[in-house]
């Protein structure tokens, strides 16, 4: 290129035009565009109902007056919202541990299967996480049913007793735990199967070469190197437990006794059902900073990982 | 020259001509400014009935009335189910905007006084017209004085006994026809139809394997017939004045009742909903549920050999008296309606007789109209088989029974709070499910009823 090529956009930077195509010719103008709409929907769909619920919470049950802390203070003086801390926990942090442990034996049984049959075992694999929830929910509803519980119907057959799905406080907890289990194991199957994939081979020939066993190979081979996936769907999956509203609603509606309420359906119940916007608001809210102080940890570690790595 | 008027067109004489025609349009009542033709557009979202006739005949009238009224009608039937009629109202509420005119159901009113039109001028107008009205829609229409909605006809409905005639003369030796006919005569064991009796049925048929099928959960099926067993008991947890009365005789007598009662009903009831309770009868594995016609009328559908057996009759009294579980649906105007005029009149036009008769027509007798005097309609006579299936439906006088809203008298905004989270359910669980002392049970009542009084 000669100079005088170079030169010519020098001297006509003072003229507005080359400047905007420099501009739209650097990358990171053009990432900034495209994620522009993506941008754009996460600020009027999550950051701007942050900041309304945050509003929100802060004001008196008909949203008259500017309270400040009294609907979170409120809160952590009653029994019934502590228990829904306990469910929510308990429900989120079971049900994200059962998930992560199926998805990664069924990524390691997929994984193992010849490359002919995978493809069809991971399509049925994947079937509970691609129906809607709301629809699937109402079938494991229907196997609960109080009355007419297809299980129950089943161990009538081998003389079992009925069992109480969703009326006992275990077994409601039990139940709902489980739906979600199955919904979302095949989320966590897939991440791991595309981390696992992804594992050279190499890896596995030197650790085959230095005599690692098949647990060995596990433990300091795939483990390390999926660690990331793990940590990333792990979080991910933790968030959308959290806030799982339609499992709970369905099948139990919080009972019985509200013994397994989760933070999202409490709220529905006690902002629009009982008429308290702004402390169904507070509940909700009170997700926030435990799951803010998780991804903080979580992602700390994705980053520390992968400066090590690279 | 025709003078400079606005630059660039159009000249000041037409402009001067122009505004003299609009001052004089602005003068003339709005009849005139819209013509002869218009009376302006009104978006209606009313309840999507259980009953699928009753939206046909809901458009029919309000379609003829629009027609009438040179209204130009958008109707939105909104779903109960899954609460979408609570979600509708909170957001045209937080944005001042939607609707002319919606349904709001039982508690709304109250929660969303501030931003309702006030009615009394129509109210005034139908009391006159009408009579009286149950203490009830009041309660839950009425706010500082004023009333913000009109009880409507549609989706209103009562709870009473709905039971098997033959099981329960079989298995009971209840003659529930005789007890309470289709006519204004009631038998002579009327009288004896209280809650003790209601124990020895409840036995005897559970015995039989056909149990009463009574929810004990969080769904309003449960909270109404709980609501209206702890009044009959004179158990009331929070009195007209907000003060909290649940330790009391009568509240440790209606736990203990309900010991004895939940030992004879499927153990499962805890986790029933809405629509269990009409499974458990329309299979015909109960005697009786509480419940509105809707029962029968699926059964009708799909198990006629039940349905002709069913009988409504009037729910159990106790030593308060007989009080029969109701859930009053209201009409209410946004005071942010662009079209105010137009959605009072037909709020008015809907809650007259006629239109009343055409609704509880349409829906086999399920609508119950707020005034005493509109428990006459014919329709509740003929309905059957068997025919008078419903008669008992409407509380008649002869029925000595009282129409009421689970929690009353607390203040509206306790009494939401109480009834949405299903407080007298959850004691009743606590004492049967838990086996927890009566006392500690009123102990934790007391403590949740305090947290519902916060402002």
């Amino acid at each position: 290129m000669s100079q005088g090529t170079l030169s010519a956009p020098v001297g006509a930077e003072a003229t507005g035009r080359p400047m905007l195509r420099r501009l739209a010719r650097r990358n990171s103008t053009v990432a900034f565009l495209l994620t522009l709409p993506l941008i754009l929907l996460v600020l009027g769909l999550v950051v701007y109902p942050f900041f309304y619920a945050v509003y929100l919470s802060m004001l008196n049950r008909r949203m008259t007056r500017f309270i400040g802390w009294d609907n979170f203070t409120f809160l952590l003086s009653r029994e019934t919202f502590w228990n829904v801390v306990f469910q929510s926990v308990l429900f989120a942090v079971s049900a994200v541990l059962l998930k992560a442990f199926i998805g990664f034996v069924l990524a390691h049984v997929l994984h193992a299967l010849p490359s002919k049959g995978q493809r069809k075992w991971r399509g049925m694999l994947l079937v509970p996480w691609v129906i809607p929830p709301a629809i699937s929910t109402l079938a494991w509803w229907w196997l609960f049913d109080p009355s007419y519980s297809a299980f129950n119907w089943a161990l009538l057959g081998i003389g079992v007793d009925p069992v109480p799905w969703l009326g006992a406080t275990g077994w409601a907890r039990f139940s709902v735990i489980l739906v979600n289990v199955w919904y979302g194991s095949p989320f966590f199957m897939i991440m791991y199967l595309a981390a696992l994939k992804s594992v050279p081979d190499q890896l596995y020939e030197a650790a085959a070469i230095d005599g690692a066993t098949g647990w060995q190979k596990l433990r300091h081979v795939t483990f390390p190197m999926m660690r990331n996936v793990i940590s990333i769907t792990v979080l991910f999956s933790l968030i959308v437990t959290f806030a799982n509203f339609d499992i709970v609603r369905i099948l139990t509606n919080g009972g019985p006794q509200d013994t397994t309420h989760v933070f999202a359906t409490y709220a529905f119940q006690v902002g629009i059902q009982s008429g308290d916007i702004p402390l169904g608001a507070s509940v909700s809210l009170f997700m926030f900073p435990l799951l803010a102080i998780f991804a903080i940890f979580t992602l700390r570690g994705v980053n520390k990982r992968s400066k090590e790595m690279a | 020259m025709e003078g400079k008027g606005i630059p660039g067109g159009i000249p000041r004489r037409t402009l001067l001509r122009a505004s003299a025609i609009g001052a004089a349009a602005s003068a003339l009542p709005l009849v005139n400014v819209h013509g002869q033709t218009s009376g302006g557009r009104l978006a209606l979202g009313l309840w999507d009935h259980w009953v699928p006739a009753g939206n046909d005949a809901m458009r029919k009238i309000v379609t003829e009335w629009g027609q009438k009224n040179r209204v130009e009608i958008q109707l939105d039937f909104i779903t109960s189910v899954g609460n979408k009629n609570l979600l509708t109202i909170a957001a045209e509420s937080q944005a001042r905007q939607g609707h002319d005119m919606l349904s709001f159901p039982t508690w709304e009113v109250h929660a969303q006084a501030e931003k309702l039109e006030p009615l009394d001028d129509i109210m005034g107008r139908l009391s006159q017209k009408y009579g009286a009205l149950n203490p009830i829609v009041e309660y839950l229409g009425k706010v500082q004085g004023k009333w913000r909605a009109v009880p409507a006809i549609s989706g209103s409905q009562n709870k009473p006994a709905l039971g098997r005639i033959d099981l329960l003369k079989q298995h009971a030796g209840i003659d529930i026809q005789e007890m309470f006919p289709a006519n204004a005569n009631p038998g002579s064991k009327a009288a004896d139809w209280n809650w003790d009796t209601f124990l020895r049925a409840a036995e005897a048929c559970q015995k039989a394997g056909v149990p009463f099928g009574l929810p004990a959960g969080q769904f309003t099926d449960a909270t109404d017939w709980i609501g209206s067993l702890f009044r009959s008991f004179g158990a009331e947890l929070v009195n007209a004045k907000g003060d909290i009365t649940a330790k009391s005789d009568g509240v440790r007598r209606v736990l203990e009742y309900s010991q004895k009662l939940f030992a004879f009903l499927p153990a499962d009831v805890f986790s029933w909903d809405d629509a269990s309770n009409n499974r458990a009868l329309i299979s015909g594995k109960s005697a009786l549920i509480f419940n509105p016609p809707s029962a029968w009328a699926v059964a009708k559908r799909d198990a006629p050999q039940v349905s002709e057996h069913c009988w409504t009759f009037p729910a159990p009294a106790g030593a308060q008296g007989r009080f029969t579980p109701y859930l009053p649906y209201f009409w209410g105007v946004w005071s942010f309606s662009r079209n105010k005029g137009a959605a009072k009149a037909l709020v008015e036009f809907l809650s007259e007789r006629e239109q009343a008769a055409a609704m509880v027509a349409a829906s086999n007798g399920y609508d119950i109209p707020p005034f005493t005097s509109m428990t006459d309609f014919d329709t509740w006579e003929k309905e059957g088989p068997p025919t008078g299936v419903v008669y008992n439906y409407p509380v008649k006088p002869h029925h000595k029974a009282e129409q009421f809203i689970a929690c009353y008298p607390a203040p509206p905004e306790i009494a939401v709070q109480m009834y949405n989270q299903g407080i007298q359910a959850k004691m009743i669980a606590r004492v049967v499910q838990n086996k927890e002392p009566i006392d500690r049970t009123i102990a934790w009542a007391e403590r949740e009823l305090e947290g519902f009084k916060r402002g």
